[in-house]
């Protein structure tokens, strides 16, 4: 099948209203096999403005407004252009707004403009959901970074979206609270970026994913008004539109303020290192712990390569002789935690464990979590690019599918390194890749999709964590059908019928065949 | 198999059921009859479809019809050790306690139960399937159309098939009562399952393994009970969790959940404000997915 790369593709306006109707037959479910022989979802065509949309009055609206915090020199808009995945987009307008009420009048100018805006906190996003397109102006909430109130009564915490994940963690750690979302980005991913892609990290298997941990969002909505999603009592009235905003991936509006709730910080926690000989019963270790009830608050594994990779870069101490290793952590009380830990060593037992290690202070389970985390960035020993994917299947097709990865990347010629949350069979798996090296995106991309059905195929379903975006939104309908999308974006439809707010992410645009939306984008943007 | 081969037959015995045209109401147990008012006597009332359709152990994943009661979802997850904390009498149906989206006493440990539910598959306005969310432990999907069902009383889908997360039942549950101030209580134990407080009395459980159960109970001057105290079931209110500290024992019978901000008292209570911003978003969704208002007449979810 013909590949897309991910480079300038021409699009002309009509063409993407045009698509919009037949892409509801592209996304039938008969996957073409492609010359690797894998079944492949349709190809993934990526849209870049390659001419932006004049932009002088408004930008000299915004400036009185904002004065020099809206922008559109080149520093800007190079570093706006793109977020953590590998698509490419175009920023013309930067806005970093320091408050609601300036988020507010930013998006009434962007409506009296008749323009798009895209709200993004730190971009650490791997699904391109922050990624430009359709020139929106872009408001960047990294001026927004207060933690406005800790109110332990209520065990809530009221934040601005800029707040670095981390940063509030360290906040809270002295008043005995954390929050418990952790992407691996946590250092430098925001609030705002966690509520806007209902993020997860290793010790959502125990404590739930960012959903879980929100009682209220502060939001401009598309038209401009201010409003309050949920609240911070037990049963906040009407239909649940804070579970709704969060994970919608900035199409409904902005956060602009948020009360996260606080999990108190455990009484006791061990930290366990297991390894095996063979990645097969590394996974069948981590779906006996589930079976045998015990869901542990981290159940991570890697894989002999990022073992090796991660060894020679942070030096825990991991043994680059085995095929697969375990990163367990139990925590809670004393005795729930020594049970479990004898689970896990009886369970590993039986399923041909060579050692297990348990962190014997704090500064140990450190190291080994350090080498978990920085995994991604130890990547760069191999290649210096990566593609990291983020799907889920079920805990028992594990092997499986790892099996099918090693295939895929082995038949595209590419070096697959997994990584990943095997507590709840989301798989992260690693494309390295130089990207110097020609026509190798094409072979990324084909070898991504061909990872993302063989996880469908098998049950599984599109993301565990990082979101649709723009990355997968045209893989939507590998497991929706067009009705469901439809309904899906009805809904989308009651926050902001004209489509202003971070415009063609999330859905295909099939799904928006019958609204206006292209009549907002301004001429010119589609070239 | 991906979420559109599974659709079970059962589902579209349904949605022929619920059709096309005229005004319906879905029954469940009829143990939350009332909350939102009555559907209006023209509805035609169908029935969500009954049944466990895979339960996975090791997955700790169960799928289900709407219909299903909570007593044969229980009696099926505790053959294998797990459970799903509705804490709803045994003749509700799954669907009806989502409908309803009142989460159980024991919520300040297990969190909402609209956290519990993977993905939903509803019959629309138009007869048709919808599925939203996904069937693995943990699922970006699109919108979260799940949490939005999870509460609307039916007025935005009749709820057909629910998929959910299990969780392993405790090795121990201790229920403890006596006379103390609930606040302190729930700073020093850590993620106790709940606390109940009458303004004079509380009623504390604790679960886990024996030894953390046993050491948590020893920090408290309490006496084992058998269980919970009877929950009124007139009047439910919803506050911030501070705000029960301005509670007062007076006459009124009520129990409060501390740390969760639910007051069940005798007396009905009045509906919290929605915002004019809220309540336009809310009639939007409203007549975006149900147009001619035919999905259970009568009921409010948004309150006038």
């Amino acid at each position: 099948m013909q590949v897309q790369a991910l480079a300038k593709k021409v699009m002309s306006k009509s063409q993407v209203r045009c698509s919009l109707g037949s892409s509801k037959d592209n996304h039938s479910r008969s996957g073409l096999d492609d010359a690797k022989g894998f079944a492949t979802p349709p190809s993934y065509d990526t849209f870049v403005i390659v001419q932006i949309s004049p932009h002088v009055n408004l930008l000299d609206d915004l400036r009185s407004v904002l004065g020099d915090r809206a922008r559109d020199g080149d520093f800007e808009l190079g570093l706006y252009g793109k977020d953590g995945s590998v698509l490419q987009g175009q920023a013309s307008i930067v806005c970093l707004p320091v408050d609601t009420e300036e988020v507010r009048q930013i998006v009434e100018i962007c409506r009296h403009h008749d323009r798009p805006f895209l709200a993004r906190g730190s971009g650490t996003g791997l699904a391109g959901g922050a990624v430009p397109v359709g020139d929106p102006v872009i408001i960047a909430t990294a001026k927004m970074n207060q933690i406005i109130e800790v109110d332990l009564d209520n065990r809530i915490a009221w934040v601005e979206p800029g707040v670095l994940n981390l940063d509030l963690t360290k906040e809270l750690t002295p008043r005995g609270f954390h929050f418990a979302p952790d992407p691996s980005s946590q250092q430098v991913c925001s609030i705002g970026g966690n509520v806007a892609n209902n993020s997860g990290g290793p010790h959502c298997l125990a404590y739930g994913v960012t959903s879980a941990h929100v009682a209220a969002i502060e939001v401009v909505l598309p038209d401009g008004s201010v409003t309050v999603l949920g609240d911070l009592s037990a049963e906040p009235p009407g239909y649940d539109l804070r579970g709704l905003f969060v994970g919608s991936e900035g199409t409904m509006g902005v956060a602009t303020k948020v009360a996260v709730r606080l999990t108190p910080n455990p009484p006791a926690v061990r930290t366990l290192l297991l390894d095996f000989p063979d990645v097969r019963d590394g996974a069948a270790t981590v779906s006996a712990i589930i079976a045998a009830g015990l869901i542990p608050a981290a159940l991570e594994m890697m894989d002999k390569r990022a073992i090796e990779i991660v060894e020679a870069f942070v030096n825990a101490g991991y043994p680059t002789e085995a095929d697969a290793v375990l990163l367990v952590e139990l925590d809670g009380l004393p005795g729930g935690v020594e049970h479990g830990v004898e689970v896990v060593r009886s369970v590993a037992e039986r399923h041909q464990v060579g050692n297990i290690r348990v962190a014997a202070d704090n500064e140990e389970r450190e190291l080994l979590w350090k080498g978990r985390k920085n995994a991604f960035g130890a990547v760069a020993r191999i290649k210096p690019d990566y593609y990291l994917h983020d799907t889920v299947v079920p805990r028992g097709k594990l092997v499986e599918v790892l099996d099918k990865v090693y295939k895929i990347a082995d038949a595209y010629d590419l070096i697959a390194v997994n990584v990943f949350h095997a507590g709840d069979g989301n798989l992260h798996p690693i494309l390295a890749y130089d990207s110097d090296e020609k026509g190798v995106l094409e072979r990324v991309h084909a070898a991504g999709r061909a990872i993302i059905t063989a996880s469908i195929e098998a049950g599984g379903v599109l993301s565990g964590e990082h979101g649709i975006g723009l990355e997968k939104r045209d893989y939507m309908g590998m497991l929706f059908s067009a009705h469901d999308m439809a309904t899906q974006d009805m809904v989308r439809e009651a926050f902001d019928p004209q489509g202003f707010a971070n415009p063609l992410k999330v859905l295909p645009s099939g799904s928006r065949c019958s609204d206006s939306f292209g009549q907002h984008v301004p001429d010119g943007a589609w070239v | 198999m991906s979420s559109l081969d599974a659709v079970p037959e059962e589902v579209h015995k349904f949605s022929a059921e619920v059709g096309t045209s005229d005004p319906v109401t879905v029954v469940g147990g009829r143990t939350q009859w009332n909350v939102g008012g009555a559907p209006d006597g023209s509805a035609r009332e169908v029935v969500a479809p009954s049944g466990i359709w895979s339960h996975e152990p090791e997955e700790m994943t169960v799928r289900c019809g709407a219909g299903t009661p909570l007593g044969e979802l229980s009696e099926q997850l505790a053959q294998h050790g797990q459970m799903v904390p509705f804490d709803m009498p045994s003749n509700a149906t799954v669907g009806g306690v989502l409908s309803v989206g009142r989460s159980g006493i024991r919520r300040l440990r297990y969190g909402h139960i609209r956290d519990l539910v993977l993905q939903i598959r509803h019959i629309d306005c138009n007869g048709e399937i919808v599925t939203s969310g996904g069937p693995t432990v943990k699922n970006v999907s699109g919108y979260d159309l799940c949490r939005l069902m999870v509460g609307s009383l039916g007025k935005l889908g009749c709820l057909a098939e629910i998929t959910l997360r299990c969780l392993p039942m405790p090795e121990t549950t201790r229920w403890l009562t006596g006379v103390t101030d609930p606040f302190e209580v729930y700073a020093r134990l850590y993620r106790p399952s709940s606390i109940l407080w009458n303004g004079k009395q509380v009623w504390v459980c604790l679960e886990g393994v024996s030894s953390d159960v046993e050491a948590e109970a020893a920090l408290l001057d309490l006496t084992e009970v058998e269980g919970p105290p009877p929950i009124p079931s007139d009047g439910r209110s919803s506050v911030e969790p501070k705000a029960l500290k301005n509670l007062s024992a007076d006459d009124a019978n009520w129990i409060a959940e501390i740390g969760v901000g639910i007051i069940h008292s005798d007396k009905p209570s009045g509906a919290q404000q929605i915002s004019k911003t809220n309540e336009s978003l809310m009639r939007e969704i409203e007549r975006r997915l149900d147009p001619r208002g035919r999905l259970n007449p009568g009921r409010q979810v948004v309150s006038l």
